[in-house]
């Protein structure tokens, strides 16, 4: 039997000889396997993209036109403020432009039990939380004509977001350094050490107070627990997967962001392809339209096949291509025809753009197959 | 401390901004101040803003002071006597023009019934709500106003009498409808408006229902006796005209039947129209390309070889001519003069337009449609009294749309032709719909509009009650006359080898980018290259430096222009516009070289 399976490998790929191995009756004679992988072979082939097929376009035409019927709305998650995710064509075009900075990142995470069940969520999702200073202060007044700082803590908050009030006195206190500390109750004054009272550096110091980072992960500004199924997720909005990696009751299997480019930094090109894949998918699947997946795993292997994530632009994968005329007639013509005058490119017009241009048959479907003969001498 | 702008320009300060308002609306009321200067507080900014500007829509409202309107009874009398105008009422402060910005902190009654002490204003009347054109539609309050809106701009684009003295005009691309008459369903704007001096549709029985696939997606279908009864005919008219402009050096065009030895002389058979005088005689039959007005001008430059050269014959052709797809019959020719005094000459074209497929037609409530079929009499359904229908209007208009005033017409308008005389359909103030029922039930007709109809083709009754009912159409000025084009040969482009565009150039249907790529898509690389052969050109070019050689006809026999006989030149062929683009390469400095090699 084994032999029969061996004779097709590199014919079938691995995955659909296993399928059928596990999916065979126990009687089967030699002579019976013999027909049945010759069948699979068969549809195998048939259903494999013929040469010539201009799958890049068709992948195009497929995910454009839905694009046309897409509508340009924010959702926003009800209650929570500030909590909006681009979705619909403008986050479609962000994906495919591969944007180093998306305009809603956005994480979820998932915990390990028993975490993951509820325990302490809500303290784990505010200890996830950046907390920056201006969140404890109650208020903040510059004395000019005494040269000092007076910082009015609000210690109720401090109380719960599960942080010592010691701990961010020390924070605190090592940020000013330069200055003299005075704390007395909730009121804590600050003065220049040295003779100038220089209201500009006090001024500078209040700015820089304001946003001194406390505690939490950094670059998440908004946490939300909710329950899925029956398990409790954190969604974020903002995004570092590095650091929420390093939290030890984070399954980091699971837990993603919406940041291809990170995803690409923590994890690597394989699952920033993926990432590609799911977001674009994510859209379309909220917006109620139907994209066959193999269209945009295309488009998400010409973004990463080069090892790094580039989105469909002029700087991105358009630049690759070897015709100057194919590059010109995509975007900045003159830039693109100056700069190969410099260097005396040579197109070869293999592509289908360039012979369109000329008026010469493409290199596509009908226009590829050539007759040749060799004439005898 | 309110902040008070003049036209948005900042002018001062004031401490009691209410009071300054309300000083100020009494003194306008008074007629201190114009009637059309407003003034606004806005509260939440602290800023009172007067504005005088022109370009501001302002509307009348009638006063109202605690909770009672100024507007009495003695000053209607008044004003039906002649004793006072409307605008000595405004004068009077009984009624004020408000415009957007005051309307803003106005609290307005709809009618004497909603006054409450709190109101400030009230209509004048409930219509005054909407502007003239969506006034004409009559139970417009039953509507979305969107379809309103739809509907008053459909009328603006109505064939009718525009103007009485159409005859003596010379008014550019006009239609005028051969027998307007004036709607059986009418509201009281029709009436104020004069609109029997300009009616602008007809009356037609009207029966929903579907018919085939001819009326789907907003088609309509038309009854062919009903056209040939005349049914919608119009005449269109568009003038043809040109001067004898005058030319440095006493040169001057000349209007007369050119001569033969003019640069650019058509032939004789397109001046056969043209009189003695060079101009076309009134009632002439004409298509396109005859010449109605011929017409030459001096040669464009004068040399100085020219100059003693025979000087007759350098005159170009400039004869006016029919435009590609045009025809009609001279209507009217008129010569005259110009500020300039040049002689000008204006020729009326007329043509009647019989109602064919593809003409768009429309009821007043934003139903427009085409024609979709123009369907033999025999063929049309007809009621069980024997009425046909003039036009079918599909029933999946109606739902997505919700113009209930387009189903109460229906109604009101069978009503109103049974019983003979006009309905009043004034919106808000329009007859009660359900009298208008019984009205019809007693006239011998199902109450509700509907009525037993049989297939004109099989005899069948049809299982459906059909609702019919008579109806105000309008025939608007989009006509395919106008429109249709297609060409499979014609015209390029001097630069580009290419089709020219539009229809006035009988250009061609561009096969643009997104349908070039359906064709790559499915791999039909031959049919696209065919397709794009408009501007295909065979080109010399040499072998050794790649650009453009030159093909001698005299020496037949190729050269190129940089390395000269010595090298061998082969014919490309290529998209004009190809070559074009090289040449411009050229100009930018760029050398673009072709290297040339046998295709197989």
């Amino acid at each position: 039997m084994d032999d029969i399976y061996k004779e097709y490998e590199g014919k079938i790929p691995e995955g659909i000889i296993a399928d059928v191995q596990s999916s065979l009756p126990d009687k089967v004679s030699k002579a019976q396997l013999k027909s049945i992988m010759q069948k699979v072979l068969e549809e195998y082939e048939k259903s494999r993209i013929e040469a010539g097929e201009a799958v890049g376009l068709i992948s195009a035409q497929s995910v454009g036109e839905p694009g046309t019927q897409m509508t340009l709305n924010t959702f926003h998650f009800a209650g929570v403020s500030e909590f909006n995710v681009t979705v619909g064509l403008p986050r479609i075009i962000e994906i495919l432009d591969g944007r180093q900075n998306i305009s809603t990142p956005m994480m979820e995470i998932y915990l390990k039990e028993p975490y993951s069940k509820g325990k302490d969520i809500k303290q784990i999702a505010e200890s996830i939380k950046q907390t920056e200073f201006r969140d404890f202060i109650k208020e903040i007044t510059l004395e000019i004509t005494e040269g000092k700082l007076d910082v009015k803590l609000d210690l109720e908050k401090v109380k719960r977001v599960d942080l010592s009030e010691a701990k961010l006195l020390k924070i605190f206190e090592k940020s000013v350094k330069g200055f003299t500390f005075k704390q007395n109750g909730d009121m804590i004054t600050l003065k220049s050490k040295g003779k100038s009272e220089n209201v500009n550096e006090l001024y500078k110091l209040k700015e820089k107070l304001k946003s001194l980072y406390v505690s939490g992960i950094k670059g998440i500004t908004q946490v939300l627990p909710v329950k899925r199924e029956d398990e409790y997720v954190i969604m974020t909005a903002g995004s570092n997967l590095k650091e929420v990696f390093k939290l030890d009751y984070v399954d980091t299997v699971r837990t993603t962001t919406n940041d291809i480019h990170e995803i690409q930094a923590v994890l690597g090109i394989e699952a920033s392809r993926q990432a590609v894949i799911n977001e674009v998918n994510k859209v379309i699947e909220e917006q109620g339209l139907n994209i066959d997946i193999r269209h945009i795993m295309l488009i998400a292997d010409i973004m990463s096949f080069s090892g790094k994530v580039r989105g469909i632009t002029r700087y991105g994968v358009v630049s690759d291509k070897s015709s100057v005329l194919a590059r010109a007639s995509f975007e900045t013509p003159i830039k693109h025809i100056m700069e190969a005058a410099f260097v005396g490119e040579i197109d070869k017009l293999t592509s289908v753009v360039e012979n369109v241009m000329i008026n010469q048959v493409i290199p596509v479907g009908t226009g590829l197959p050539e007759l040749r003969s060799t004439i005898k001498k | 401390m309110a902040e008070i702008f003049l036209n948005g320009k900042f002018i001062g300060t004031v401490a009691d901004p209410g009071k300054l308002v309300d000083s100020f609306v009494e003194e306008r009321r008074k007629g201190k101040l114009h009637y059309s200067i407003s003034i606004y507080h806005d509260k939440t900014l602290d800023e009172v803003q007067i504005e005088s500007s022109r370009g501001r829509a302002i509307r009348p409202l009638i006063v109202i002071k605690e909770g009672k309107p100024m507007l009495t009874d003695r000053h209607i009398e008044q004003v039906e006597k002649g004793e006072l105008t409307f605008f000595d009422l405004v004068k009077q402060g009984v009624i004020e023009y408000l415009d957007a910005m005051e309307e803003e902190e106005a609290l307005v009654a709809f009618d004497e019934n909603d006054l409450t002490p709190e109101h400030t204003h009230m209509e004048i009347l409930p219509l005054a709500i909407v502007g003239l054109c969506t006034s004409l539609v009559p139970f417009g309050n039953f509507n979305q106003s969107t379809r309103l809106n739809a509907g008053s701009k459909n009328q603006k684009q109505s064939l009718g009498l525009y103007a009485a003295n159409y005859l003596v005009r010379m008014d550019m691309d006009v239609n005028v409808l051969h027998t307007p008459q004036l709607p059986l369903v009418k509201t009281i704007m029709h009436d104020s408006s004069h609109y029997e001096n300009h009616p602008s549709g007809q009356n037609v029985v009207l029966a929903i229902l579907s018919f085939d696939g001819y009326n789907m997606e907003d088609a309509i279908l038309l009854n062919k006796a009903s056209i040939e009864r005349g049914y919608a005919r119009s005449t269109y008219f568009r003038p043809v005209v040109t001067e004898e402009l005058r030319y440095s050096g006493g040169l001057i065009d000349e209007v007369s039947v050119p001569d033969k030895d003019v640069k650019g002389f058509k032939s004789e058979k397109d001046y056969r129209l043209l009189e003695g005088d060079g101009i076309i005689f009134p009632e002439a039959v004409i298509a396109e390309g005859d010449v109605v007005i011929g017409k030459t001008s001096p040669p464009r430059f004068l040399s100085s070889l020219d100059e003693y050269n025979l000087t007759s014959s350098a005159r170009r052709e400039s004869s006016m001519t029919i435009k590609h797809g045009e025809k009609g019959v001279v209507d009217f020719v008129l010569l005259t003069e110009n500020s300039e005094g040049n002689k000008l000459i204006q020729v009326r074209l007329r043509d009647q337009r019989i109602p064919e497929t593809g003409d768009k037609f429309t009821s007043r409530h934003g139903q427009k449609g085409v024609v979709g079929l123009i369907v033999e009499t025999a063929d049309m359904p007809y009621s069980a009294s024997g009425i046909v229908p003039d036009i079918i209007f599909n029933p999946h208009g109606i739902p997505s749309r919700m113009t209930m005033s387009h189903l109460i017409e229906m109604l009101a308008g069978k009503t109103g032709a049974l019983s003979g005389r006009y309905i009043d359909g004034t919106p808000f103030e329009a007859e009660d719909h359900n009298n208008l029922r019984k009205e019809l039930a007693s006239l011998g007709f199902r109450e509700d509009g509907t009525e037993t109809f049989y297939n004109g083709r099989t005899g069948e009754m049809f299982k459906a009650q059909i609702y019919v009912g008579d109806m105000y159409y309008l025939k608007l000025k989009h006509m395919v006359a106008n429109k249709v084009h297609a060409r499979a040969r014609g015209p390029i482009q001097l630069l580009t080898r290419q089709p020219t565009e539009g229809r006035a150039k009988e250009g061609g249907l561009r096969l643009g980018e997104m349908e070039k790529d359906t064709f790559v898509s499915h791999g039909a690389a031959l049919l696209l290259k065919e397709r794009f052969d408009a501007d295909r050109t065979i080109v010399p070019f040499c072998e050794q430096c790649g650009l453009v050689a030159v093909y001698d006809e005299y020496k037949k026999k190729s050269y190129c222009p940089i390395c000269g006989d010595n090298c061998s030149v082969s014919n490309v062929e290529l998209a004009y516009a190809f070559k074009l683009l090289l040449d411009e390469l050229k100009s930018l400095g760029i050398y673009p070289k072709l290297k040339l090699k046998d295709k197989y």
